[in-house]
């Protein structure tokens, strides 16, 4: 059973599973989407709360309704997720990196390093 | 459109004892929502109220619009299980089929799976049963029944945690495909949290929570750290619970907290914990006290 964890709202966490599945390439674009009561099943939760989290996708034009069928992912949204996260990486995780790395002491030419893959196994630290 | 359940201003006390205080609240058709609180919170009296075993002292209940006291018409439109539900002296496929007479929309398909699931003996008299056995007899019916409005109050008594997954699973599967509006009263919140779309709490007769179960996660925020930095990072939030412990603080105050406030606290050191539905009941009803005892 996947994990959902407490503080984020449900369908936001819903939204972001099925967008990490269309940035990693599991569900293509023009791939039908599961349906909101099959989502409802495999996550344990209330279908209408999985249908909400659908429609923060569909409201993002990533997925799309084709009437009586289904959900589809959009062609373009895969891109599209790509661009959006792109601009969040640096706040997400190179923030809190640059923080650690504040509070160690661990200055930017020893970070480059650490990124380039030489000193892993010393922690950056001189030799 | 007219709602299942609308309660105006309902009180119900027995002798010196007030179970029920002044009591408002509807509950919107097709949902799930979830009816918590603490033995004795008066979760048991309103459903009883609901389903007319019991009358309100002063106030009113209307169920699809009507008093449900002695109505037939709306009691065949419902259905209630309640934890320790007594029968008479039947078998196990007797009771069933009894039940299959008094709903319009009973499942025979859907009974007879579930009976299955359970291992239920249909031969073996009621009584003879264990109590979690009884408890899933009672749990048949009310999802078989596919009634408009279905209350559980605590209907798992005696049932293990994979017979308990058991019952949630069958109820989300027949929900999706024939909704409904479900009432379930249960003090095992956390492993039900997920299943409600709406939740009530009640706390000494009164309700002290009324909200979509979305709204109500990350309401409530433990923010820990440096002292100093945690009481910089909460300033201008209701503060619910304030701990101390040297120089390290851990403070719950209302959130949610956007992104740039979780950077911010990454930033400061500090860690951003939600509680969990089972907590916020805690907070509340101990936030409830207070003010009783202030009152």
């Amino acid at each position: 059973m996947p994990s959902l964890d407490e503080g984020t709202p449900l369908f936001v966490q819903i939204a972001e599973h099925l967008a990490d599945d269309i940035v990693d390439g599991v569900l293509a674009e023009g791939e039908r989407v599961p349906s909101t009561n099959e989502l409802a099943a495999f996550y344990r939760i209330n279908p209408a709360t999985a249908a909400k989290g659908i429609n923060v996708l569909v409201d993002e034009a990533v997925l799309e309704k084709r009437r009586g069928i289904g959900m589809f992912v959009a062609s373009g949204a895969r891109e599209q997720l790509r661009e959006r996260r792109r601009k969040r990486f640096a706040e997400q995780y190179l923030d809190p990196t640059l923080a650690e790395a504040r509070r160690l002491d661990i200055d930017t030419d020893t970070l480059v390093s650490l990124i380039r893959g030489s000193g892993w196994h010393n922690g950056g630290s001189a030799e | 459109m007219i709602p299942p359940i609308s309660a105006t201003a309902l009180s119900r006390r027995y002798r010196d004892q007030v179970a029920l205080d002044n009591i408002s609240l509807t509950v919107e058709p097709g949902t799930v929502t979830g009816l918590l609180g603490r033995n004795g919170a008066g979760k048991t009296t309103l459903m009883r109220i609901i389903t007319g075993q019991e009358f309100p002292t002063s106030g009113a209940v209307r169920v699809f619009g009507q008093v449900p006291a002695e109505n037939d018409a709306v009691l065949r439109r419902m259905v209630f299980v309640r934890e320790e539900q007594p029968y008479p002296d039947f078998r196990v496929g007797q009771a069933v089929r009894v039940a299959s007479w008094f709903y319009p929309n009973w499942s025979e398909a859907l009974a007879q799976q579930l009976l299955a699931d359970f291992g239920l003996p249909l031969r073996r008299r009621i009584r003879k049963l264990s109590r979690g056995m009884r408890s899933a007899v009672g749990i048949t019916i009310g999802l078989a029944a596919r009634a408009e409005l279905t209350l559980f109050d605590e209907p798992y008594a005696g049932l293990d945690a994979v017979a308990r997954q058991l019952f949630y699973d069958r109820l989300l599967a027949d929900f999706a495909e024939h909704p409904r509006t479900v009432v379930l009263s249960t003090h095992l919140i956390d492993e039900a949290a997920d299943l409600l779309e709406h939740v009530v709490m009640l706390d000494r007769g009164r309700v002290v929570l009324d909200a979509p179960a979305d709204d109500v996660r990350g309401t409530m925020v433990t923010v820990s750290g440096p002292a100093n930095a945690v009481e910089e990072f909460v300033a201008g939030r209701a503060v619910w619970h304030r701990q101390r412990l040297g120089s390290r603080a851990s403070v719950t105050v209302a959130g949610p907290f956007d992104f740039a406030a979780q950077a911010r606290a990454r930033a400061l050191h500090l860690s951003l914990e939600p509680l969990s539905l089972q907590q916020l009941l805690v907070h509340a009803a101990s936030l409830s006290a207070e003010e009783k005892v202030s009152a």
